[in-house]
């Protein structure tokens, strides 16, 4: 029994020395949570994948893997086959990725969103979507008549709540008696529920949609309902052409197109990357006409100002729901803070689901 | 016309090769379909049903995924065998794992081996309990078991998202919807270095060797059969109807219940939203597929497993939509239902009469 353990052991080893050296060709993988065509954050992903493949590098990639048990054997069998370099683009594919990733140290792993490197093969990347949240905020405080701005959320994560934050700081400067009212809808990705949220959210008198879920359903009942909208991940224009004010773009072309390039020529190393307007991970779509010319020049200086540094999104003084101050007057609030933001700021209605 | 007729003597060999038939037809199918969307369909099916399983660790993930499904299908034989209609494993499934889960959880960081054994039996009381709702309800307010138990998945999933994302979420995590990854003492054996096939798939040939004991060497066993071919029949035998139907949904909650658990304190290792990718209702597949047979199932499981596997290799090496393997789980089930359709009944093929005209 020990012995046939053992051989099988053996043979388990070779197989995998076998596959690692079947292929010599420089190739990518990605791991992608939804389908290709969703329109959101996984059609964006592979458009940057396409921009690798535009670049001579061979790329794969698996749609719709599921953030349970199956994420580790997809990501393992990429390694497996023969790719050098392996983007993983959800969350949850976190634990996997790094469990994967100890046992291929000669493959290099890049985890979107997370956290984790516990080993020197992986780097994380994520973009500084607030960035875009402060012009949606701009627009939003000077487009609504209502003063109140409905914002579906998916979980209360905090990239998700400084993008609120980020919106509400930049709608009050505008126009201090702004309210918003938000929505937790507990998904990425399901139309029913955030179209319900939508229309629940222009019952309760907001003429403002914005969304930090990725289907087109909730641009469509803005559309229906005659209330402005943005789009989030992709540019959504073209379900929502009258209502969509703007969009927030995730651009990971350069990135992946970067990343690739120095993995094949081994001058790839772990860092974290947070990216934004600046570098243009994060882009806007054409701004519409409708918001009239003298609100989009105001917007396109913001947008510069936020890209060259000159206006941080989270400038003092910045107070909490309950007014204890958060940031100081004049100060900005650093990476740290950002990425463990886990308080709404004032004038943000209700509280933080816990 | 034509005209369909019951077949008087249904050869028992052919009723059970018509599982290998079905699967035949699939691959032709399926052959079909990879040279209709312009792939070499002989390299396509070799990449979907021969690649996954070409090395240890295919083999060792093909059973990593088999093991769910067969645990759960085996329970479900035992409703689907006496008319009892379980459509909820899959809540039964993530209950059992909530339950397991609560109870890792509880024994974070704490050492000593009576840590698994305690997890994985109170999963399967979790499941069990969880089946034991429609059951109640169906045997005394006379509910439909289908509604109610389906209903139930959707509870089962906003309790679990509920946790993770409020009360059980890692403190440390950031607010992500998960929980801390379980202790070493809470986790499943791994079998082999390098590998996930982990000691789960011991319960579940257990429960296997458990339910063929049951079905057919136990007065039990008699009962479930016959209230399946004729619930009059075991009426009028006298058989207590009520407490059988109960007995059935908890055997089918807490095999459901045992794969929730097994797949959190196996490959997973925490708890999250998505523990289960519908296993509860591919389990229903792989049941029928099986016959309702305890060793059918254990190898209609391994060829749903397959499917997944294949998917994936397929679109890795071909870039062929992962979905194909969806339409093969489709077509199995499909070319299964018709070809026991035309084992069951023959159809005549009659001239037409004049006065039809």
């Amino acid at each position: 029994m020990y012995k046939l353990f053992l051989r099988s052991l053996i043979s388990a080893l070779f197989l995998l020395g076998f596959s690692l050296n079947a292929n010599a060709e420089f190739k990518v993988g990605f791991v992608y949570v939804g389908p290709t065509g969703d329109h959101g954050w996984t059609y964006q992903h592979d458009e940057g994948r396409k921009a690798v493949e535009a670049a001579g590098i061979k790329t794969t990639y698996v749609e719709s893997v599921p953030e349970g048990a199956d994420a580790e054997r997809v990501i393992r069998q990429l390694a497996q086959s023969g790719h050098d370099l392996i983007f993983t683009t959800s969350f949850g594919y976190m634990d996997p990725t790094n469990k994967v990733a100890k046992d291929f140290p000669n493959v290099k792993f890049e985890h979107a969103t997370g956290y984790k490197r516990e080993h020197s093969n992986v780097a994380t990347y994520s973009a500084r979507f607030y960035e875009g949240r402060t012009l949606l905020g701009h627009m939003a405080g000077k487009m609504t008549k209502t003063n109140t701005i409905g914002y579906i959320a998916s979980f209360p994560i905090p990239e998700v709540i400084r993008g609120i934050n980020a919106m509400t700081l930049a709608a009050q400067k505008v126009n201090p008696d702004i309210k918003t009212k938000i929505v937790w809808v507990f998904t990425w990705y399901d139309p029913g529920k955030e179209s319900e949220a939508a229309q629940a959210l222009i019952d309760q008198g907001a003429d403002i949609i914005m969304q930090h879920t990725d289907s087109t359903a909730p641009v469509q009942v803005a559309e229906k309902a005659g209330v402005w909208s943005f789009g989030q991940a992709s540019d959504m224009q073209r379900f929502a052409p009258k209502s969509i004010l703007t969009s927030i773009i995730d651009d990971w072309a350069p990135y992946y197109v970067e990343r690739s390039i120095a993995a094949r020529d081994g001058t790839w190393k772990q860092q974290d990357t947070w990216h934004g307007l600046k570098e243009g991970m994060v882009a806007m779509a054409p701004y519409n006409s409708a918001m009239g010319s003298d609100l989009v020049k105001e917007v396109e200086q913001l947008q510069k100002d936020l890209a060259s540094g000159k206006v941080h999104s989270f400038t003092g003084p910045i107070y909490d729901q309950k007014g204890n101050i958060l940031v100081a007057e004049g100060a900005v609030a650093d990476d740290g803070m950002l990425a463990g933001m886990n308080v709404y700021v004032k004038g943000v209605e209700g509280d933080i689901p816990q | 016309m034509i005209k369909v007729e019951k077949r008087s003597d249904v050869s028992r060999s052919i009723y059970f090769l018509t599982p290998v038939l079905a699967i035949f037809l699939t691959l032709f199918g399926g052959g079909i379909i990879f040279f209709i969307l312009g792939f070499n369909p002989i390299e396509a099916l070799k990449f979907f049903f021969i690649t996954p399983i070409s090395d240890l660790y295919g083999l060792s993930e093909l059973l990593v995924k088999a093991t769910p499904l067969c645990l759960i299908a085996i329970g479900l034989s035992f409703c689907f065998k006496s008319n009892n209609w379980n459509i909820g494993a899959e809540g039964q499934l993530i209950f059992g794992g909530i339950v397991g889960g609560g109870v890792a959880l509880l024994f974070y960081n704490h050492d000593g081996f009576y840590v698994l054994p305690i997890i994985i039996l109170s999963g399967a009381i979790g499941g069990m309990l969880f089946a034991m709702i429609p059951a109640i309800l169906k045997t005394y307010f006379n509910t439909n078991e289908i509604l109610v138990s389906l209903m139930l998945v959707y509870v089962a999933k906003l309790l679990l998202d509920y946790l993770v994302v409020g009360p059980w979420s890692n403190p440390e995590g950031f607010n992500f919807p998960e929980t801390r990854q379980f202790s070493e003492s809470a986790r499943m054996p791994i079998l082999f270095v390098g590998l996930r096939i982990h000691a789960g798939i011991f319960i579940t040939l257990i429960t296997v060797f458990l339910s063929w004991l049951i079905l057919y060497k136990t007065y039990l066993g008699f009962q479930i059969k016959v209230s399946g071919l004729s619930l009059k029949t075991a009426k009028y035998a006298g058989f207590k109807g009520k407490t059988m139907i109960i007995i059935v949904f908890m055997i089918s909650g807490a095999c459901a219940g045992l794969a929730g658990v097994g797949e959190i304190t196996g490959p997973i290792g925490q708890l999250h939203r998505n523990i289960s990718p519908d296993y509860g209702f591919t389990a229903i597949i792989v049941a029928f597929l099986g016959r309702l047979n305890p060793i059918g199932i254990i190898f209609a499981s391994l060829i749903v497993a397959l499917t997944y596997l294949g998917a994936e290799t397929a679109q890795i090496f071909l870039q062929v939509p992962k979905y194909t393997g969806q339409v093969f789980q489709g077509m199995i089930l499909f070319f299964l239902l018709g070809s026991d359709y035309l084992l069951f009944f023959k159809i005549k093929f009659l001239g037409l009469k004049k006065n039809e005209l």
